[in-house]
């Protein structure tokens, strides 16, 4: 087993704070810890699921084709996990509305599928989609941590701060001041 | 080319109409186990199903919901569930309960997209804003924010959401005192 795969995606090649890969829902749902974890772990499975199918498929698929197909792959992926989200965590799918369909229009899914999965094994290519769906995940959490603490005075939820919190952090305008301070800070303590 | 895509958009759609079957149940589970929980939060203790109950009222051109709840045979409550477009971002879905007689008995918010720590206070695990509604009367209680010459004190910074709040239990009171549901 190649642990270099996994972590590779996790630090090398981060998605969110080396690659910039995601951005729109990296920005839009980490009010808190806990929805950026769950974010991150939905689109984990899509990953590690597409990564592996599209494996599997690739040699057969003319390169004229090759993106439709993919597109479609991903979106099946998607839509089922949709659907076991409304089905097991509706409260977690209404947390994350929007943003779990658009798991599908997400680079780095397809750039993984481009980049690695159509020319690796199986198994590596699976690996490969859980170093940079962990990556994803921890980057998320992370900067919903930082957003809920600052914005809500909280963390996954649990009241630390009893004066609340400042509430521009949970806004729009603070997902792009706590991504640009953790972005300096990843990469001055990576290099 | 076209044969590679026949087969992947096949296998797709099948894996697709499987799984939708299979989640069919436990999604519409969830969505009434979601409706009952808000419909036993607004509305006093009731032992029958109000599920199987439910009218349809129009109400301004959108359809409420009327889940009347009982107790020994006798009407206890009635939870109205009510939307509004008037809110920051989106459309906000409410439960609201009201005593036979008209009165309020509580709020509950089903869905919502307000702004989080700013129009979010609708909900009743964010601020106390909704408790204000519990116990009054519309005939007597202005459902408008205070701004606009009503007796609901608005959520700060949050006047549309406040607005939009009033909106949805004012139509819902415009549900039960139609009368069309009895």
């Amino acid at each position: 087993m190649n642990w270099r795969l996994i972590t590779k995606g996790i630090l090398k090649e981060n998605p969110t704070f080396v690659l910039l890969l995601g951005m729109c829902p990296t920005l839009g749902t980490t009010t808190s810890a806990m929805n950026g974890m769950g974010m991150g772990l939905a689109t984990l499975f899509v990953l590690i699921l597409s990564n592996m199918a599209i494996a599997a498929v690739a040699a057969q698929i003319p390169g004229k084709v090759r993106i439709p197909a993919y597109i479609v792959i991903i979106a099946a992926f998607v839509t089922i996990l949709q659907l076991l989200m409304q089905a097991y965590t509706p409260a977690l799918y209404e947390a994350l509305g929007l943003f779990i369909p658009l798991i599908v229009v997400n680079c780095i899914v397809l750039g993984r599928a481009e980049a690695f999965a159509a020319k690796n094994s199986i198994a590596a290519s699976a690996l490969d989609g859980i170093g940079a769906g962990l990556g994803f995940t921890l980057s998320l959490t992370v900067i919903g941590a930082v957003r809920e603490l600052l914005g809500s005075g909280a963390l996954f939820g649990y009241p630390l701060l009893p004066s609340g919190g400042i509430t521009v952090f949970v806004l729009a305008p603070g997902a792009f001041i706590v991504l640009g301070y953790l972005l300096v800070l990843f990469n001055k303590i990576k290099n | 080319m076209v044969v590679a895509l026949l087969v992947i958009t096949f296998v797709a759609a099948a894996t697709l109409g499987a799984v939708y079957v299979f989640t069919g149940k436990p999604i519409e589970a969830a969505r009434l186990a979601k409706i009952n929980k808000a419909i036993a939060e607004v509305t006093p203790p009731f032992d029958n199903n109000p599920s199987d109950e439910v009218r349809e009222v129009p109400v301004d051109g959108r359809t409420l919901r009327l889940f009347p709840a009982k107790k020994d045979g006798a009407l206890v409550g009635i939870a109205v569930e009510t939307a509004t477009t008037k809110g920051f971002s989106g459309l906000i879905t409410l439960m609201v309960g009201f005593l036979p007689d008209g009165t309020i008995y509580n709020t509950a918010v089903i869905s919502h997209a307000e702004t989080p720590g700013l129009g979010d206070k609708i909900d009743r695990s964010k601020s106390n804003f909704s408790v204000q509604f519990e116990g009054k009367h519309p005939d007597n209680f202005q459902l408008a924010v205070k701004k606009d010459g009503g007796d609901v004190d608005a959520i700060t910074a949050s006047t549309i959401s406040s607005r939009a709040f009033c909106d949805a239990v004012e139509r819902a009171y415009k549900a039960i005192s139609s009368g069309q549901w009895q």
